[in-house]
């Protein structure tokens, strides 16, 4: 009990106050954060819908493989997320951190992925401007802006998570959580599984326009 | 000293928007005695320290408040109706409009007139002349404003955008852009001379101009080798262009647009954007070779010939 | 206990051995930088947002000369797009925005709550440094050669043509304007979670209600901003064609982006003045506020209504003039609420007992200066008429109504309301009322005029214009300057009562609210007890007041 009352900071009164706060902080956060790639999302459609012959064949070259594994990763992530917090709930402080390892090396293999992707696109000229891939209509450029906007900024995000998740499990090393006291944890889950939702969205934007024909 | 309030009103859509701007400041002045008069009324009878009836009374809150929600919802109504009206007038040409070309770069206006008549930053024509623009940008927006007639649109690098007036008095007015587009933004400015229907026809005599606007769309037509492809006589299938604008297209994905001066400009400079159905995206484009005002020109060229009937074409007409 | 009637009526008992909350938690500039203490770093706000308010308000006094004359023959014209630019910038995001919600706000919200602090104390003071970092990178951009665009960075003269430090400003945007959604955030879930028992919602004041609708905007509208700036410096940087009309992309969209924001942020901008004017009124004319359901609510519905007006800039952008018909209708359902409001203060002052000391002034000015305002917005409404004014400086005069003539006034009420809580010490209150009275006729003065420029056509952001609109330029930059004396005059006077205003008690105005049932100034952490509140908000008896003045 001392421990969870070292938990609780002074403006608060009682844990539950302080455990609702967070979590109420963090789905507020992630409010921001729809409307954050909402502007993406919302250039996306208006050019998709003027040019989406360009849009499709642009859609073409991006590497359909890397997408749909990275997409496999994400979400096994967000299960290992989720037994993280059940782990803790259970007062099971050492598959918490395994959990949470697990998270971290799914979230590394992505990015780790993405850069190879992002290697194979840079090789193949699919960097907008003076220099970019011959034989793609003109507005292909801005299907690939917003490929490397959107993809990027998501990648931002993975990378943030996975520092955060970082320290999630040293803090659980240190013995900071217990099954009464979570909060981080649980605040950090719900931030991770709003990044794979966010890829859920744009993996079928991103590379399957089109991918029957 | 001079105080005017009002800019010279020099067509009858002027006249209308200076009325929708009398009745919002009647209902203005309205407000602010409705709101004003109590408050200060207030503040002297129920100035702390002064002997009044300070007991609580019960008033009927909910009606009050749903009244004073009500009728301004309903006087809003009725403006916004009033403000909408007017602007489908200031929005919509009436037919049987001098066309004039307007493209604004920074940091001046070039306009063209149909005859072929050229001007930097002076606009003249006739009055009692319905005029409508045709305008686009060469770089960034600007906007062509002409206060006395109570009008102004974006001008937008590419795309058309048009405007249009009906001078009802001769004289000499303002012309502004009015939107901001670097430097010298208010250095761009010029004139608008309205002159009576004679005047305006001796003007445009002096002027020489070599071509009219279509007539140089013409030269265009066969110096940029569109001819080559377009003509019926072609070996190369392209659609022909007689008898097109305004006219109904049928894209390869299935959906019809219209071929106005928008679908022309695009189709030259971003030929893949919309194919014809039946066709192949073969054309090449025109960006970098051709001017905004040779755009122009070229459109006033197809618009001469859009009554005429398609030329001959292939006979492999219909599906690839 | 008398009631205030010009002003407070007696000094604080000497208690010197109480410890407020500048002695609490250090006296070092180090405990100032690294403090949590809401109330701290609302001072901390202070002083910032006073500091870009200097550099801004130094560029409007030049521009307000250089247009003395019809001839740009002060400053080159870049000059002086570069000075409407910075003006504009930094009004908006660097004063304006942070004005209220971060100074008042923050030192205001919790007391009101009865808590000890915000929900995330050390996400507050990220937000100062956030907020900081980004006007470092503005003024740098102001500093070494200036912005040209224009605080609404159009494309494609902003991403294609400006030769200035457009993306070190937008960069310092986008910075503090991550401090701004932290900020709303946490006022979000303080006012959810951190309220005492008892302090129902319907019970909360109605500062609390505006600053709540006023986060929620914050919190949705900032993030658009955000990637909008983002892909015009993208855009900057590798030319890709986003808003390029050469390479298919479309200059206008910049705009529906930019507006979706920045529509909204002038109801964050005018929302938390609304709240200190509820509280202001009330206060001074010691009555419940009529109607405040209605009021309430009326926050909520221009929070709502606020983000589906963006249009409403854009009637002669090439916008369809359908979507325009849209925007039109629901500009002026939007109007409502806020009449509502002015409707109810006036009905607050009815059978009340009325003083006229410096925030009541304030309050009232807002509520006329407002309500003019807020009329023009009426006439930018109508479809027909705007296409005659938008652009001109009838727009120019319509927002700096808004926003000087309302917020401003409001946040120099607060001020003057909450300053006795804030340093311990009263401001002398005949000049707080002098200063009130210059800064009133001062602003009218300089911008009542501009609204017959604009309707003459006179164009915004003209460095030189036609010979015609000289007469009403003279008088509003002879009114800038007679508001200038308004706004230094209460810089001065407050500064002074720092060391030599009288001491403040508890409660000098009398006034009801959590936060007068501390000490002034109040210890760090506010209430030795939580409170518990069993009553609505503005308990005022009129008909007590004027016993007390009487007997």
């Amino acid at each position: 009990m001392a421990e969870a009352h070292g938990a609780l900071a002074e403006q608060f009164e009682e844990l539950p106050q302080q455990q609702e706060a967070s979590m109420l902080g963090m789905w507020t956060f992630l409010a921001t954060e729809i409307l954050f790639f909402g502007g993406l999302f919302m250039s996306y459609i208006a050019y998709r819908s003027i040019y989406s012959q360009a849009f499709a064949e642009a859609s073409k070259h991006t590497i359909v493989l890397f997408g749909t594994i990275n997409t496999a990763i994400l979400l096994t992530s967000s299960l290992t997320m989720v037994l993280a917090v059940h782990s803790i709930q259970e007062n099971n402080v050492k598959w918490t951190i395994r959990h949470l390892l697990l998270t971290i090396s799914l979230a590394c293999a992505f990015l780790v992925l993405k850069g190879f992707e992002y290697r194979q696109d840079l090789h193949e000229n699919l960097w907008p401007g003076p220099h970019f891939k011959t034989g793609l209509p003109p507005q292909a450029q801005i299907f690939w802006f917003l490929y490397w906007a959107m993809t990027g900024l998501h990648a931002l995000h993975v990378t943030v998570g996975i520092a955060v998740l970082s320290v999630m499990a040293f803090l659980a090393g240190r013995g900071k959580f217990s099954a009464t006291y979570y909060n981080p944890i649980d605040v950090t889950a719900l931030y991770w599984h709003f990044v794979d939702i966010v890829w859920i969205f744009l993996y079928p934007l991103l590379y399957l326009i089109n991918r029957s024909s | 000293m001079n105080f005017p309030i009002l800019p010279t009103a020099a067509s009858k859509v002027a006249q209308q928007t200076d009325a929708l701007y009398w009745g919002l400041i009647i209902l203005s002045l309205v407000i602010i005695l409705i709101v004003f008069c109590p408050i200060i009324f207030f503040l002297f009878k129920y100035r702390a320290g002064k002997p009044a009836d300070r007991r609580p009374v019960h008033l009927p809150e909910m009606t009050i408040e749903i009244t004073w929600t009500l009728i301004p919802m309903f006087i809003m109504i009725c403006y916004y109706a009033w403000g909408a009206k007017q602007y489908f007038v200031i929005e919509r040409p009436p037919p049987g409009a001098m066309e004039i070309n307007v493209v604004g770069k920074q940091w001046m206006w070039k306009i063209q007139h149909p005859e072929g008549n050229r001007e930097i930053n002076e606009l003249h024509v006739p009055v009692g002349r319905i005029v409508k623009f045709t305008m686009t940008s060469q770089d960034v927006i600007h906007s062509f404003f002409l206060p006395e007639f109570r009008i102004k649109q974006d001008v937008v690098p590419g795309r058309y955008t048009t405007e249009w007036f009906k001078a009802e008095r001769i004289g000499v007015y303002h012309l502004f852009c009015s939107e901001f587009c670097g430097t010298f933004h208010s250095g761009m400015t010029g004139r608008v001379v309205v002159m009576s229907p004679a005047e305006y026809e001796s003007w445009l005599l002096k002027g020489e101009p070599g071509s009219t606007m279509s007539e140089s769309g013409e030269r265009l037509y066969r110096e940029l080798g569109c001819s080559g492809c377009h003509s019926g006589s072609s070996i190369v299938r392209a659609p022909p262009l007689e008898g097109l604008f305004n006219k109904p297209v049928p894209l390869a994905d299935g959906t019809v647009v219209t071929a106005d001066e928008a679908y022309l400009r695009d189709s030259i400079l971003f030929p893949a954007k919309q194919i014809v159905g039946g066709y192949t995206n073969d054309m090449p484009s025109f960006q970098g070779r051709i001017s905004e005002e040779e755009l122009l020109q070229l459109i006033a060229y197809l618009k001469s010939v859009a009554n005429a009937a398609p030329g001959l074409r292939n006979s492999l007409e219909g599906s690839p | 206990m008398k009631t205030a009637t010009a002003g407070p009526i007696r000094e604080a008992p000497t208690a010197s051995k109480r410890r407020t909350y500048f002695e609490e938690g250090g006296q070092t500039l180090a405990s100032w930088l690294l403090t949590t203490d809401h109330k701290r770093i609302g001072l901390l706000y202070l002083f910032s947002i006073l500091f870009y308010f200097a550099i801004a308000a130094v560029a409007a006094a030049l521009m307000r000369l250089e247009l003395i004359t019809p001839s740009g023959d002060m400053v080159t014209s870049d000059s002086y797009n570069k000075l409407f630019t910075i003006h504009g910038t930094l009004m908006v995001w660097f004063f304006l925005i942070p004005s209220i919600p971060a100074v008042l706000g923050n030192f205001v919200i919790p007391m009101m709550l009865g808590a000890r602090d915000v929900a995330f104390p050390k996400l507050n003071l990220l937000s100062w440094y956030l907020f900081n970092l980004g006007g470092l990178l503005a003024t740098y951009a102001v500093a070494f050669g200036g912005v040209d665009t224009g605080w609404t960075f159009y494309t494609p003269y902003s991403s294609t043509y400006s030769n200035s430090h457009v993306i070190t400003m937008a960069a310092g945007i986008f910075i503090a304007g991550f401090g701004t959604i932290l900020t709303g955030l946490n006022f979000i879930i303080t006012i959810h979670k951190l309220r005492a028992p008892g302090l129902t919602w319907f019970r909360l004041p109605l500062f609390i209600w505006s600053l709540y609708a006023t986060s929620v905007i914050m919190v949705l509208a900032t993030p658009v901003l955000a990637i909008t700036l983002a892909l015009m410096a993208l855009e900057r940087i590798w030319g890709v064609g986003v808003f390029d009309p050469k390479l298919g992309g479309d200059p206008v969209l910049f705009q529906h982006l930019f507006w979706f924001y920045s529509h909204p942020a002038v109801y964050i901008m005018i929302l938390p003045g609304m709240g200190v004017i509820s509280e202001v009124v009330t206060c001074f004319s010691r009555k419940p506020i009529f109607g405040y359901h209605f009021v309430g609510g009326a926050s909520v519905a221009i929070a709502i209504l606020g983000f589906l007006v963006w249009g409403h800039h854009m009637f002669v952008s090439s916008q369809s003039i359908y979507a325009g018909l849209v925007f039109s209708l629901l500009s002026y359902l939007v109007a409502v609420p806020s009449a509502i409001k002015v409707f109810n203060w006036t009905m607050t002052l009815y059978r009340g007992s009325i003083s006229l000391a410096t925030p009541m002034l304030y309050a009232l000015g807002f509520i006329g200066l407002f309500t003019i305002g807020g009329l023009t917005g009426l006439f930018l409404a109508a479809l027909g008429l705007d296409v005659h004014v938008t652009d001109t400086y009838f727009i120019v005069a319509h927002f700096h109504y808004i926003m000087v003539g309302g917020m401003v006034t409001a946040f120099m009420g607060g001020l003057h309301y909450w300053w006795p809580k804030i340093t311990g010490r009263l401001y002398p209150e005949k000049l707080g009322q002098l200063a009130a009275l210059i800064m009133y006729i001062g602003f009218n003065l300089t911008f009542f005029p501009q609204f017959v420029v604009g309707y003459l056509g006179m164009p915004r952001r003209y460095h030189a214009y036609a010979p015609e609109f000289q007469i009403y330029n003279v008088l509003s930059s002879a009114g800038a300057s007679i508001l200038g004396a308004g706004y230094l005059l209460p810089l001065i006077y407050f500064i002074w009562s720092i060391k030599h205003g009288k001491k403040a008690p508890p409660n000098p105005w009398n006034a009801t609210g959590l936060e007068w049932q501390t000490p002034s100034p109040p210890p760090k952490h506010n209430f030795e007890h939580v409170p518990v509140v069993d009553q609505a908000p503005y308990q005022y008896s009129p008909e007590a007041a004027e016993e007390m003045v009487h007997g």
